[in-house]
C-alpha cells in the first residue's frame, strides 16, 4: 500500500468547521425551538411540601410548567439504573422531576417552557416550592456513621459493599500474609470531589414530527444509541420512530455519558406534548450543581512487605461517595479497586469498598473514572515502602513490575466489564528506564542540593499507572463506496473532541488504499448507525478502530472479487492503490474502485452515464448465476462489528519536579514527563494532544480542583470564579515520549489512550511536593495554604 | 407585560446588522440567537471561560459581560469575520496546524484573542502570548498546542507579510 | 444564568444621568465596564429595576496625568490607564497594581472607577487608592463631592457612593520624589483575586534614609486597611532598615478571614512575607527614582 496513513500526524478534517464558526453544537440548533429551564432544590434534603406556581402564570411567553404530578407512565417513575451489580444491593436513582423529596441541591423540582431562555428564567424565579427540611448527610465519614438516611430505605447509607481478595501463591489471605511480613505500614489516603467540567454543558433539543409521528433528538451526549433506547422506552414510541444525534459536542470526559438525564426525556416530552420544538441548554450554574461529579474517595491501606520492598500483602478499604443516586452503578469504585495494582505483580491484595449515599450531586465516571485515587494509592504506597527501607523510589518500583516476558498476565480481579482482568501486553522495565532519562531521574539529587544552596526547595516525583481500556461489549462500523469513488464511514460512538473523523478516516483510506479526502466519517448519529455502546473509558479509538478496519477489510475483498471480474484477474494478484484497484506490478490491468462500486450494484435504471454500465442490458454480467450472487448483497459496501474477548491494557508513567516557596508554600511545576504506551499509535499528533490535556485536567486535580459542600449540603464554589481551572499560565509543558507494544488482541494492535493522561498526576504531584518538603502528602489536592499547614504541624 | 425593546444597529464582520433587543439582552445572546452567528459559544456566563470573547472596535471583550444595547453602534468581529473569504486567517491555520483545538467550543474566543494580540504585538515573547491567553479556559489541549499555535500564526503572519 | 429584567437608561448627558439616577434612587444601579455587575446580574444575585448605563456619556474616559495626581474618569477602561504611560510616570503604582487585575480581556472593558465603587476588599485598585490616600468624586443632581479613600470604602463590597450618586472620576495622588511603590499578592491562579496582596509605598529624605513607609492589605479585612510603618523600619537607609519588623507589624495588625482558598492564619503569614517583599520592592524603587 502506498497510501500509509495509519500511524501519521495528519492534520483533522473537523478543524476548518471548528475553526471558522461553522461548528454545530447543541445550543447552535434549532433557533426557533422553545426554551426549556428548571427550577432545582436549594436544599439538599427536604420533603416537598407544595409547589405554587400561581405568579409565574402571568409571565410573558409561558408556555408550559410541569411538575412531577404531571408526568405520565413510565415518565414518573425513576430514572434506570444503567449498571446493575449483584453487590449494588441498595441501587437508587432519581426521578426525572423531584418527587415529593429532594437528595441534593440543583435536583429538579419543575420544568419551565418559555419563548426564550431568559423568560423561562423569570418564570422560575416566580415559582414558590414549600420544602420541609430534613438534616442534610454530608461527607462519606459522617454518612456512613449517620443515623439519617438519605433513601428511607437504605439501611446506614450503604449502597454497595464489595470484596475482592487474591490470595497469595501459597493459598494464604492478603491480611494473615500482612501480619507475617518482615514489615508492615498502615496510612490513610483521601482524595477530594472534582468533575468533568467540559466548557459546554449538557443540552437537548427535539423536534416533534406529527405527521409522521417520529421525534428526532439531538443531544450533546457520550452516546447517541442508547440515549434513544432510553427515550423510545420512557416515552413509549417504537424505536424505530425515535432517531438521536451527538452533533459537535463541546467536552465530555464522562459526564456526558450517563443518560438518560431527566433533561434527556423530558425535552422530548415536551416537545412532543406542546408540538413545538423545545431545547435546553444547561448553564454552568447547573451544570456544577446537577450534572455529576467524581474521585472523592477515602482509603485506608495496610502493606506488608520484604527488604527489598517487594509487597508481599496489601489491603486496601474504600470509602467511595457516591452522591445521592447511582445511576451509573458502582464503576467507579470497582475501578479504583481493580486497577490500583497497576504494574506490580503484588503477592497478595484484598480490597473492599463501601459505596455510600450523601446529599450530594450524584458520582459518575470522570475521565480516568476511579483510576486516579487507584494510582495515588498504591504509588504513595510505593514511595512509603521507598522511605522505610531507604531505598531509591523507582527500585522499589522496579522490584515489584511484572516482567514483559510474563504476559498476558492475570490479576485474579474480575474487572469493569465483569470479565478477568489479564493484562495483554506491556514492557514496565522499559517504560521506567526511558522516563528516568527523560527527566533526568539520577542527576536530580545534584540539582536538588544545587537550589537548596541558593534557598530553593525542589522535589522530584514519579507516577506509574496500567489502565484498562477498550471495554466492550461491542462496537460496529458501517463502510460504503458510492459511484463517485466516494467512502462512507459511519460508527455510533459519538466524538467530544478526540478527532475521530480524522482518526477513523486514516484507518479506512489505510485499508482500501484510499485518498484520506475521499473518507468522510459519521460518527454518533443512529440514522446512519444505531447499534453502539458509547465513547467512554478509552474505548473508541479500539472500539470502533477495529470495528471500521474489519468493516474496511469486507468491504477490499468484495472490491478484489469484483474488480478480479472485470479484470479477468485473480483476486489475490489485485491491490488497491489511491482507489484504484490493479494488478499487482501491472497499473494498467485497473479499474477504479469508483466503477467496482457501479458494478456492485446490478442496476435496472440509470441515473447517470456512470450507472448505465451496471444496467441489464450493458452485458456486464454472466447468464450463468444472478445478478446478485448467493450469498452476497447488492453495493460496495460493509458492516461488522469489532467485540474483545476482554480490555487491552494502556500504561504509562509520569514524572514532575516541582517547586515549593519556602515562604509562601506556593507549588511551581518545572517540569513533567511523560511515558506513554498505548501500542500503534494511529495519530501521533492526536495521541499528544490527548496526553497534554490529560495531565492539564490532572495538573488540576492536584492543584486546583475540589468541590467544597458545606454541612448544610452547599455546593460553595459554584463558579469558575472558585472551581479553579487551570489556565495556560497553571499548566506545565509536557515533554513526551512513546513506547509501541502492540496489543495482541486487536487487528490494529492498539490500545487506548484518551484518559491516560489525567491518571497518575496527583500521585506524582503529591510525591515531587513530599520530596521538596519533607512532609508526608496524604491528600490531594494541595493548596500553598493547606502546604502551610502541613508545615506548621510538622 | 412585554418588555421594552431597543433597536440597536451593530457592524458585524463588516455587516450592517439590526436588531431589536430589551435591555437585557446580553451581546453572547445577540449574536447568537438574534443574527445567528452562533461561532461564538457561550460556557460561564460569567466572564471566567473566555468563549464568548469577540472583538469589539478590535478589542477583546467578554460578549457575556456586554449589553447587546451597550455597544450600539459598533463594530464587533467574531469567529465568523476571521477568515479572508474562504482562506483562513494565519491564527485559524496555525491552530489546525499546531493541533491547539479539540472539542472546538473554547476555539472561537481563543481565536479573536490570539488576533488582537499579534495585531498588537507581531512578535511576542514566551511570556506575552502566555499572559495574552491567560483569561481563556480550555479543558481539552493542556494549552501547549494552543501557545505553539500563537507562535507560529506570529511566523504565518511574517512570512506572509 | 440570564438577568433579570430592567429598565435600561442610557443618558446622553451627565445632568441627564444624574436626574436619572435621582429619580431611580435605591432602585438605581449604574453599569460602566460592568465586569463585575453583568455576572452578579447574570446570577441574579443583583435585580435593579433601573440600569443606568454611562458608556455614551462624553468627557468621562480621560487619563489625566497633572502635578498632584493621576485623574481617572469613570469610562477609563483598567487597560487604557495600563497602557498611559503619563499616568505610569506619574503613580507607577497604577501599572504595577492594573497588571494584577483579573486578565487582559477584562481590563480591555472593566474601570477603573468601577473597581473601586464595586469596593470589593479582594481587589487591587481600592488597596492602592487607600495607600495613595486618594479620592473618588461623587457627583449628584445640583453637587460634587469629593471623598477621600479612607472614607470612600465603608465596608465589603460597600462604599461611600449613595442612591443617586455617580462616582465620575478617582484622584490617585503623584508618587513624591524619591519615593518608590510595589505591588505584590499571591493567588491561586493568575489572574484570580489574591489570596492576600500588599501595595507598598516608601520615601526617603535627602540622606536617602526611609521617611515614609505604608502599606495596604488586598484581603485582610472588610475594607482596604494602610499601615504607617515608617516607625517600625526605623529612619534608617534601606539597607539597613527594619524591613522584617515592619512586615511584622503589618501581619499583626491584619484581620483576614477563613474562606474556601485559604485559611485566615496562611493569609496573615502571607501579608507578612508579601509586605516585606513589597517593602524591600519600593525602597528599591525609591533608591532609583
Amino acid at each position: 500500500m502506498t497510501t500509509r496513513l495509519f500511524g501519521e500526524p495528519v492534520q483533522r478534517r473537523e478543524d476548518p468547521r471548528l475553526l471558522t464558526g461553522r461548528g454545530r453544537y447543541l445550543d447552535d440548533l434549532g433557533p426557533d425551538a422553545l426554551a426549556a429551564a428548571f427550577v432545582r432544590s436549594p436544599h439538599a434534603h427536604a420533603l416537598i411540601r407544595d409547589i405554587d406556581v400561581s405568579a409565574a402564570l402571568d409571565v410573558d411567553g409561558l408556555v408550559a410548567i410541569y411538575t412531577w404530578e404531571d408526568l405520565p407512565d413510565r415518565l414518573a417513575e425513576p430514572l434506570p439504573l444503567l449498571i446493575p451489580h449483584p453487590a449494588l444491593t441498595h441501587g437508587r436513582t432519581a426521578h426525572p422531576l423531584a418527587r415529593e423529596r429532594v437528595r441534593h441541591v440543583g435536583e429538579p423540582v419543575v420544568m419551565v417552557v418559555a419563548r426564550d431562555r431568559y423568560l423561562a428564567e423569570d418564570a422560575c424565579a416566580l415559582i414558590r416550592v414549600d420544602y420541609e427540611l430534613l438534616k442534610p448527610v454530608v461527607g462519606v465519614e459522617e454518612a456512613a456513621q449517620s443515623a439519617q438516611p438519605v433513601h428511607d430505605d437504605v439501611p446506614g447509607n450503604v449502597g454497595a459493599h464489595l470484596v475482592q481478595e487474591v490470595p497469595s501463591a501459597d493459598g494464604r489471605g492478603a491480611r494473615e500474609v500482612i501480619e507475617g511480613a518482615p514489615h508492615t505500614l498502615a496510612f490513610r489516603l483521601d482524595v477530594e470531589r472534582s468533575a468533568s467540567m467540559p466548557l459546554e454543558g449538557r443540552g437537548v433539543y427535539a423536534r416533534w414530527d406529527a405527521d409522521d409521528a417520529s421525534l428526532r433528538v439531538y443531544s450533546s451526549t457520550q452516546t447517541s444509541t442508547s440515549v434513544r433506547m432510553a427515550v423510545a422506552a420512557k416515552l413509549g414510541l417504537p424505536l424505530p420512530k425515535v432517531e438521536v444525534i451527538a452533533p459537535d459536542v463541546g467536552g465530555g470526559f464522562g459526564v456526558k455519558i450517563v443518560h438518560p438525564w431527566p433533561e434527556e426525556v423530558l425535552v422530548p416530552w415536551a416537545a412532543m406534548l406542546l408540538g413545538r420544538e423545545v431545547k435546553w441548554a444547561e448553564d454552568r450554574r447547573e451544570h456544577f450543581v446537577s450534572s455529576a461529579h467524581e474521585r472523592a474517595q477515602v482509603q485506608f491501606v495496610r502493606v506488608g512487605f520484604d527488604d527489598e520492598g517487594r509487597v508481599l500483602g496489601l489491603e486496601v478499604n474504600i470509602l467511595h461517595d457516591h452522591g445521592a443516586y447511582t445511576p451509573y452503578g458502582i464503576i467507579v469504585p470497582i475501578i479504583t479497586s481493580t486497577q490500583l495494582p497497576g504494574p506490580y505483580r503484588l503477592g497478595s491484595y484484598r480490597v473492599e469498598f463501601s459505596s455510600i449515599y450523601t446529599n450530594t450531586v450524584q458520582v459518575t465516571p470522570y475521565r480516568g473514572a476511579g483510576r486516579p485515587q487507584a494510582v495515588f494509592c498504591m504509588e504513595r504506597t510505593m514511595d512509603r515502602i521507598a522511605a522505610h527501607l531507604g531505598l531509591d523510589r523507582t527500585a522499589v518500583r522496579a522490584a515489584n513490575f511484572i516482567q514483559p516476558g510474563e504476559f498476558p498476565y492475570d490479576q485474579g480481579l474480575i474487572f469493569q466489564d465483569g470479565r478477568p482482568l489479564i493484562y495483554d501486553s506491556g514492557d514496565y522495565p522499559e517504560s521506567l528506564r526511558m522516563l528516568k532519562e527523560l527527566i533526568g531521574w539520577d542527576s536530580f539529587p545534584g540539582l536538588k542540593a544545587e537550589a537548596a544552596r541558593e534557598g530553593r526547595r525542589l522535589g522530584i516525583g514519579i507516577g506509574c499507572y496500567v489502565e484498562g481500556t477498550g471495554v466492550g461489549p461491542y462496537e460496529g462500523g458501517h463502510v460504503q463506496v458510492t459511484s463517485d469513488g466516494r467512502v462512507h464511514v459511519s460508527t455510533g460512538l459519538t466524538s467530544q473532541g478526540q478527532g475521530h473523523e480524522t482518526a477513523f478516516a486514516q484507518i479506512a483510506a489505510t485499508e482500501l488504499g484510499v485518498p484520506l479526502d475521499r473518507v468522510s466519517v459519521v460518527t454518533g448519529d443512529t440514522r446512519r448507525f444505531g447499534y453502539a455502546v458509547g465513547t467512554f473509558a478509552s474505548r473508541a479509538a479500539v472500539m470502533s478502530g477495529n470495528a471500521i478496519a474489519l468493516a474496511c477489510r469486507k468491504v477490499r475483498e468484495k472490491a478484489l472479487r469484483i474488480a478480479a471480474d472485470a479484470l479477468e484477474a485473480d483476486p489475490r494478484d489485485l491491490e488497491i492503490t489511491d482507489g484504484v484497484v490493479h494488478v499487482t506490478g501491472t497499473p494498467a490491468a485497473a479499474v477504479p474502485l469508483a466503477t467496482v462500486a457501479v458494478l456492485a450494484n446490478p442496476l435496472r435504471y440509470a441515473f447517470d452515464a456512470e450507472a448505465a454500465r451496471a444496467t441489464q442490458f450493458a452485458g456486464a454480467s454472466s447468464f450463468d448465476r444472478p445478478p446478485v450472487q448467493e450469498g452476497q448483497e447488492p453495493g460496495l459496501e460493509g458492516r461488522d462489528y469489532y467485540s474483545p474477548i476482554r480490555s487491552t491494557f494502556a500504561s504509562g508513567m509520569h514524572a514532575a519536579i516541582v517547586e515549593t516557596d519556602p515562604l509562601t508554600a506556593e507549588i511551581r511545576i518545572l517540569r513533567y514527563a511523560v511515558v506513554h504506551d498505548c501500542g500503534n499509535l494511529i495519530n501521533p499528533m492526536i495521541v499528544e494532544g490527548q496526553i497534554h490535556g490529560g495531565v492539564a485536567q490532572g495538573v488540576g486535580g492536584a492543584l486546583y480542583e475540589r468541590m467544597v459542600y458545606d454541612g448544610h449540603g452547599q455546593l460553595l464554589n459554584a463558579s469558575f470564579m472558585d472551581f479553579l481551572m487551570p489556565y495556560a499560565t497553571e499548566v506545565p509543558h509536557v515533554e513526551t515520549a512513546h513506547l509501541q507494544t502492540p496489543s495482541p488482541l486487536n487487528p490494529l494492535g492498539i490500545k487506548g489512550a484518551g484518559e491516560a493522561g489525567v491518571i497518575p498526576v496527583s500521585a506524582v504531584i503529591a510525591a515531587a511536593v513530599e520530596d521538596a518538603e519533607g512532609i508526608p502528602i496524604d491528600r490531594m489536592p494541595i493548596s500553598p495554604s493547606d502546604l502551610f499547614g502541613l508545615r506548621g504541624a510538622s | 407585560m412585554p418588555e421594552q425593546a431597543h433597536e440597536i444597529t451593530l457592524v458585524v464582520n463588516g455587516t450592517v446588522r439590526r436588531a431589536e433587543v430589551p435591555g437585557r439582552r446580553l451581546l453572547s445572546d445577540c449574536l447568537r440567537h438574534d443574527l445567528g452567528l452562533t461561532g461564538t459559544h457561550v460556557g460561564c456566563e460569567h466572564g471566567v471561560c473566555g468563549c464568548c470573547t469577540v472583538l469589539l472596535d478590535g478589542e477583546p471583550v467578554r460578549s457575556c459581560l456586554t449589553f447587546a444595547v451597550t455597544v450600539d453602534g459598533r463594530e464587533i468581529t467574531t469567529v465568523e469575520g476571521l477568515a479572508d473569504g474562504d482562506r483562513m486567517s494565519p491564527v485559524q491555520r496555525a491552530f489546525a496546524e499546531c493541533h491547539g483545538l479539540q472539542c472546538g467550543f473554547c476555539t472561537p474566543g481563543f481565536l479573536c484573542t490570539v488576533t488582537a494580540l499579534l495585531r498588537e504585538n507581531p512578535a511576542p515573547t514566551e511570556e506575552e502570548v502566555l499572559e495574552g491567553v491567560s483569561g481563556n479556559l480550555c479543558r481539552c489541549t493542556g494549552y501547549q498546542n494552543i501557545l505553539k499555535a500563537v507562535h507560529r500564526a506570529a511566523e504565518i503572519m511574517a512570512e506572509e507579510s | 444564568m440570564k438577568p433579570p429584567p430592567f429598565d435600561y437608561h442610557a443618558p446622553r448627558s451627565l445632568g441627564e444621568a444624574l436626574d436619572v439616577l435621582a429619580e431611580a434612587g435605591e432602585e438605581g444601579k449604574v453599569l460602566a465596564g460592568g465586569q463585575s455587575l453583568i455576572p452578579l446580574l447574570n446570577m441574579r444575585l443583583a435585580a435593579p429595576a433601573h440600569l443606568v448605563d454611562i458608556n455614551r456619556l462624553p468627557g468621562l474616559a480621560a487619563v489625566e496625568a497633572a502635578p498632584d495626581g493621576v485623574r481617572i474618569g469613570a469610562l477609563a477602561r483598567h487597560a487604557q490607564v495600563e497602557r498611559s504611560e503619563p499616568a505610569a510616570v506619574a503613580q507607577p503604582l497604577l501599572r504595577q497594581a492594573l497588571r494584577l487585575v483579573a486578565h487582559p480581556v477584562i481590563r480591555n472593558r472593566g474601570t477603573v472607577v468601577g473597581s473601586l465603587v464595586h469596593a470589593d476588599p479582594a481587589a487591587e485598585l481600592p488597596a492602592v487608592l487607600a495607600l495613595l490616600g486618594g479620592s473618588v468624586r461623587l457627583a449628584r443632581r445640583g453637587g460634587t463631592r469629593d471623598v477621600p479613600a479612607g472614607e470612600f470604602f465603608t465596608g465589603p463590597l460597600e462604599s461611600a457612593a449613595a442612591p443617586g450618586e455617580l462616582a465620575v472620576s478617582a484622584l490617585f495622588p503623584a508618587l513624591p520624589p524619591r519615593s518608590g511603590t510595589a505591588f505584590r499578592e499571591v493567588a491561586r491562579r493568575h489572574g484570580d483575586y489574591a489570596l492576600a496582596g500588599v501595595a507598598a509605598l516608601v520615601g526617603l529624605d535627602e540622606d536617602l534614609r526611609v521617611t515614609t513607609a505604608r502599606v495596604a492589605c488586598v484581603s485582610a479585612g472588610p475594607v482596604p486597611a494602610v499601615a504607617d510603618v515608617a516607625g517600625a523600619c526605623g529612619h534608617r537607609p534601606p539597607a539597613s532598615a527594619d524591613w522584617a519588623g515592619a512586615a511584622e507589624a503589618v501581619r499583626a495588625r491584619a484581620e483576614p478571614e477563613d474562606d474556601i482558598h485559604a485559611t485566615a492564619a496562611y493569609r496573615r503569614h502571607l501579608i507578612g512575607v508579601l509586605a516585606e517583599r513589597a517593602l524591600r520592592d519600593a525602597a528599591r524603587e525609591a533608591l532609583n527614582a
